[in-house]
């Protein structure tokens, strides 16, 4: 479980994260929502570590997230970046693998390539496309040889952002489906962050709404229609008009 | 603020940001020279960055060189004749090419290709996130992307810096030969007669020296690259300004520690 308690972040003068409070259970999958620049991929980083929090608590399974030990906090976590963030001097089968050859969990070379592969398989690419450099693929493949990655040391916990970004409807269908496939099969616990709707309701158990630096709303994902709160109802219906300006 | 210390602040400002990027710099130095000698290495990094930083320099340096050597023999025998001392080309080409113009001019056209590529190449990856992507695979960036090219650029550039000097030499022979009138076999013996070992070693030196400045300043800025293409220019432009800047403050130092006394 990651607990987050009175999270703050600040780039300068900008208050990011005002105070965050919120706790993800093991193994669902929690969709973090809210517009663009809310601060909801700095949340993640500072989950991560990526980047530091100024002032709050983060803790996975009660044990503080600065303290722990780096290799093996981060030895838990998968994560599907933005754009695929896929090495380009690396070919497809050696950034599936990356971990796999390097470190605790590193496997001889022949045995990470045929996992690597196996990893493809899943997210619906073939073979072939193993030894491809990533420049070499569309968009919808990147994010896929991403996901492929994210799951390669079968992690406990996986961070998606922005999952659908840039993809068209049928493909963010796709990544979609394979996430909550994914999800379900490796029972994970799944953090995505997205302002996709479509994504909500495809991939989300809870849905958690970050607006203004804190955590406006949170709840199952059968009351995100049914909820009254008037951030969540003008940001899932996309009204201009509402307690969220629409020119920030 | 007062009339009085608004000057002194406009002043204060850019020496501190300076220090402050100084002592950046100097952390980052530190951080790559330790982790050289601690473990898990990337071979398979190194020689890759190996052959970028040294194998395909070679051309550009070569080329800088046999054009340097011979114009430096036809500037030597013009000066030189003001007071009939042409004779002095051959070991006034030699010292100064593996002294000075071969490091130097080395480790500048070294840093317009290698500083600017490995800072474009790394910032590229920041801006894409692939350095977070990095970090959540469990992998230092710096460990994994700065040492393998800082280690690979200290051990080339020194290696390009002797077939510079050879090449440099080769120029001023070819020029000394071929359009001043030189005897062939003369102008070799003088050049091996006064050329002394140091001369050739403290030119490596300086090589050593400029080449992790050149990688170090590419990696620096690379890996503190600012957003979007612009954020990557940026960086591309300092990693080159301020390694040539380096090159030229370090070759003064290292002389005055070779030579001076």
């Amino acid at each position: 479980m990651i607990t987050l308690s009175g999270v703050t972040k600040t780039f300068g003068k900008n208050r990011v994260l005002r105070g965050v409070d919120l706790t993800i259970p093991s193994g669902q999958s929690m969709v973090i929502i809210g517009g663009s620049g809310t601060g909801k991929s700095v949340l993640l980083k500072c989950i991560l570590g990526l980047v530091h929090h100024d002032t709050g608590t983060i803790t996975l399974d009660g044990q503080d997230v600065t303290k722990a030990d780096r290799d093996a906090f981060l030895a838990r976590f998968g994560m599907l970046f933005q754009g695929g963030a896929l090495f380009d001097s690396l070919r497809v089968w050696e950034n599936v693998a990356f971990r796999l050859m390097r470190g605790p969990a590193k496997r001889p070379k022949a045995e990470a390539r045929a996992i690597a592969i196996e990893k493809l398989r899943r997210v619906g690419l073939k073979p072939e496309t193993a030894d491809l450099f990533p420049a070499e693929l569309s968009g919808g493949m990147q994010k896929r040889v991403g996901l492929a990655r994210a799951i390669a040391a079968e992690p406990e916990i996986i961070f998606f952002d922005e999952p659908t970004t840039g993809l068209d409807p049928i493909m963010a269908g796709v990544i979609n489906d394979l996430i909550r496939e994914i999800v379900t099969e490796m029972g994970a616990t799944a953090m995505t962050i997205t302002h996709d709707m479509t994504s909500v309701r495809a991939i989300a158990d809870r849905v958690a709404m970050l607006h203004d630096g804190v955590i406006q709303w949170t709840g199952p994902i059968a009351d995100l229609d049914t909820t009254p709160d008037p951030y969540v109802q003008q940001f899932i219906h996309g009204r201009a008009t509402g307690p969220i300006a629409a020119v920030r | 603020m007062t009339a009085l210390t608004a000057p002194l602040a406009a002043i204060g400002r850019p020496v501190l940001a300076a220090l402050a990027a100084i002592g950046r710099v100097a952390f980052f130095a530190a951080s790559v020279i330790g982790h050289i000698f601690r473990p898990p290495f990337y071979p398979r990094e190194f020689f890759h960055a190996l052959m970028q930083i040294g194998w395909f320099s070679l051309p550009v340096v070569g080329l800088t060189a046999v054009f340097t050597g011979g114009a430096l023999a036809l500037q030597i025998y013009s000066g030189g004749a003001r007071f009939n001392a042409e004779a002095v080309v051959p070991s006034i080409v030699a010292i100064g090419m593996v002294r000075e113009l071969g490091p130097v001019l080395g480790g500048l056209m070294v840093a317009a290709r290698v500083a600017s590529s490995i800072a474009a190449e790394i910032g590229t990856m920041k801006v894409t996130e692939q350095i977070d992507a990095l970090v959540t695979l469990s992998t230092n960036p710096i460990k994994y992307l700065a040492v393998p090219r800082v280690l690979a650029a200290t051990l080339a550039v020194p290696v390009l810096v002797a077939v510079g000097d050879a090449i440099g030499i080769a120029g001023g022979w070819l020029v000394g030969v071929n359009r001043l009138g030189f005897n062939s076999t003369t102008y070799l013996q003088n050049t091996v007669d006064f050329l002394e070992t140091w001369d050739v070693v403290s030119g490596l030196w300086k090589g050593a020296a400029f080449g992790f400045i050149v990688a170090l300043m590419g990696c620096y800025h690379g890996m503190n690259s600012g957003r979007g293409a612009q954020g990557v220019g940026a960086a591309t432009k300092s990693a080159v300004v301020g390694a040539s800047v380096l090159i030229l403050a370090a070759n003064y130092i290292l002389t005055e520690l070779f030579f001076s006394a």
